[in-house]
């Protein structure tokens, strides 16, 4: 009992700097899926017939595949096969980012296609582009909407990237197994390591709550609780 | 046509994990669901004790990595001098954690129904059983439907992780051709064509339930 | 009508949630072909009173007797059998969303009633016929508009053979131009002698069906008669004025 206590406090310190590096990968991860999983959504909603076919494979393939299979071919398939040299922290990132591009585009499609059709009307009827409307219309409306979805995604991101240790990303699963390899207190250490994975989720979802309620729009209902 | 080496070994490996994996799937998912039902049910009609417990349970399997999970119940409890096998603690790490995501669904399904439904079939002199058995299953079996199935296809894409504690199905027996071969890519690719199969068998399935299960107002309305 | 027997009777009903008292002793009596129509301000109690009749909602005290016999509102099977006989139209209707309109009608007949198929169909098609919705047996409850929806309710609960109609708000919860559907429904029940309390807004069914009119304030009757006692040129009675205020916002209307 005191040994583990012992190599809980011992290892604190360094399990806690794996969470930055966790941290680390689900916010690059996040912020890349956002960027190209708002473009999927507008191509599928918007663009031409080929463009929508090839969107919406990436998006079966994406969601069909599991994240450890698409880290194996990523990095140790394509990488190699393409001679290319990647960190693994930027390699979880992006193949983290890939996937939850292909989920947060569903969540962005459903947000604009929910927004009424008056909103693009009236934007065009002020002489708007398409574009202008799109980014300054309904974008702003859509991604308010997302951001309960968004929470969402990110407990899910939080979750899949302790996968990174398996290309040995230095984050906290890889870090916990390490020392427990060494320790033998694998119990301990591994209920120490959900722990701190359970406080990361809490707070992202936390301050993404923050975000909803400071960027909310008097009157404006995106869960539907009105009557 | 002749298949290379490198292919006569991958695809008989790949078929030999496909069936490993369906045998962790399935016994999962039925699991998954019986917990998920019964945390669900009691954490939104059960005494107030038991209520906080389930609650703490999903909020657990839900707020952790599911290769935690796993950690935990191969690893993890030997310390205490309980052993699994890689089957079961795979198996049984599925099981709970799917199960605490299926009670969110059950019980979002439960809460959607609306008082009047109870009063209306009290009205006409049902007892509480026939209500609950003709009145609240049926409407709250067609409202948790989508989130529970989809709930299943996301294990069959975790099923890749009993591959970490040693249980060899699909991606594990990928992994083993691959690192003989030292060809990633196209194993990789391979597996990854034989998980999109069996998930989109799930989602095809799903759709054939949901649209036999359709009654007009309930359900999802996504495409 | 002086001679004809009493069905239900209700003796001093209490209830509160919580600190709020809802009710506090509320007694009426109801004799066959009676139809007493409860009005008042809203939060007076009287969908509470007409819950607590039906025991959808349990008294804290008082009695509920039909025909003489006082029910014992501790044991289930007579509660399963006074509801049998009391039937309840609710303001949301309260059809179950998952089933047709056929078959919203048929389940408490099949269920409650041990009726066959075939027999609870035949009977289900008949009373649906009778509100005017013979074509629309196989609609869902999301299929159909709110004059429909309730319409339904009311062939689902007839089809009971309740002795005892309670009908609460039937109509505030419809479009202004569903309403009249509705009310052509009630008026028919009317003429056949069906035994009813309704609470309402609607002028039309007060002054048009009432034998007499309960005007509820509080948690107790404040007021009771015939209509033209309360409503009659020139009476200052509270009912009066509310129901002049109704008029006034137009809610009454039809």
């Amino acid at each position: 009992m005191y040994a583990s206590f012992a190599v809980i406090i011992d290892s604190f310190p360094y399990l806690i700097q794996g969470a930055f590096i966790t941290a680390g990968i689900v916010v690059c991860a996040m912020l890349f899926g956002l960027v190209l999983g708002v473009c999927i959504a507008i191509g599928i909603i918007y663009g031409p017939r080929p463009l929508r076919y090839l969107l919406n494979l990436y998006l079966w393939i994406f969601r069909g595949v599991p994240v450890l299979v698409l880290l194996f071919l990523f990095y140790f398939g394509l990488l190699t096969y393409l001679g290319l040299n990647l960190s693994a922290f930027a390699s979880v990132a992006i193949v983290l980012g890939l996937t939850t591009a292909a989920y947060q585009a569903n969540i962005f499609k459903g947000a604009i296609l929910s927004l009424p059709r008056g909103q693009f009307l009236a934007a065009s009827s002020l002489g708007m582009s398409d574009i202008q409307a799109i980014k300054s219309i309904l974008l702003p409306q859509a991604l308010r909407m997302s951001i309960p979805a968004w929470s969402n995604e990110y407990s899910i991101i939080l979750k899949d990237s302790a996968l990174a240790f398996v290309i040995g990303a230095p984050e906290i699963m890889a870090r916990t197994q390490f020392i427990a390899s060494r320790t033998y207190q694998h119990l301990p250490l591994y209920i120490t390591a959900g722990i701190i994975y359970f406080v990361l989720t809490w707070l992202g979802v936390r301050l993404l709550l923050q975000l909803e309620k400071s960027v909310r729009i008097p009157g404006y209902s995106d869960h539907g609780t009105n009557p | 046509m002749e298949l290379s080496q490198f292919y006569q070994d991958l695809l008989p490996a790949l078929n030999k994990g496909v069936i490993m994996s369906i045998a962790l799937i399935i016994p999962s998912a039925l699991g998954g669901v019986c917990i998920g039902i019964a945390a669900g049910s009691l954490r939104t009609y059960g005494p107030k004790f038991i209520r906080k417990l389930c609650d703490g349970y999903a909020a657990v399997f839900r707020g952790t990595p599911l290769v935690i999970q796993l950690f935990v119940l191969y690893y993890g409890l030997p310390n205490l001098g309980i052993y699994f096998s890689p089957y079961g603690a795979a198996v049984t790490g599925f099981m709970l954690c799917s199960g605490a995501y299926q009670s969110e669904y059950v019980r979002g399904a439960l809460l959607s129904i609306k008082r009047g439904q109870y009063w209306g079939a009290q009205a006409l002199g049902f007892s509480s059983f026939q209500t609950v058995f003709w009145i609240i299953i049926p409407q709250a079996m067609r409202r948790a439907l989508h989130g529970c199935g989809n709930e299943i296809i996301y294990l069959i894409k975790y099923s890749s992780l009993a591959y970490i504690v040693t249980c060899m199905e699909l991606t594990g027996e990928g992994n083993t051709i691959a690192t003989e071969y030292f060809r990633f890519t196209e194993v990789f690719m391979m597996v990854g064509l034989y998980y999109l199969v069996l998930v989109s068998c799930a989602m095809l399935i799903l759709k054939k339930v949901e649209q036999w299960l359709h009654v007009p107002g309930f359900g999802h309305q996504e495409s | 009508m002086t001679a004809a027997k009493t069905i239900l009777e209700v003796e001093g009903l209490h209830k509160s949630f919580g600190d709020n008292t809802i009710l506090k002793g509320v007694s009426l009596t109801l004799k066959e072909g009676e139809i007493k129509v409860l009005i008042g301000p809203s939060g007076g109690g009287k969908s509470t009173l007409l819950q607590c009749i039906n025991c959808l909602v349990t008294p804290e005290s008082g009695t509920i007797s039909l025909h003489g016999n006082t029910v014992n509102l501790e044991n289930k099977k007579e509660l399963y059998q006074l509801r049998q006989r009391v039937g309840m139209i609710f303001q949301e209707f309260n059809l179950f969303d998952h089933l047709t309109a056929l078959e919203n009608v048929t389940i408490a007949l099949r269920k409650v009633k041990n009726f066959s198929k075939v027999s609870a169909e035949k009977r289900a098609r008949l009373e649906l016929e009778q509100v005017g919705l013979g074509d629309k047996t196989d609609l869902y409850p999301a299929q159909l508009s709110g004059g429909q929806k309730q319409r339904v309710a009311i062939a689902r609960t007839l089809a009971m053979d309740p002795e005892v109609l309670l009908l609460d708000e039937p109509t505030s919860a419809l479009d202004p131009e569903l309403v009249g559907e509705v009310i052509a429904v009630i008026k028919a029940l009317a003429a056949k002698g069906m035994t009813m309390i309704m609470a309402t807004h609607q002028i039309s069914l007060i002054s048009g069906l009432a034998q007499n009119v309960l005007f509820m304030e509080n948690g107790v009757i404040a007021e009771q008669g015939s209509p033209k006692e309360l409503l009659g040129a020139g009476k200052q009675t509270r009912t009066q004025g509310f129901c002049d205020r109704l008029s006034d916002l137009g809610e009454g209307g039809s």
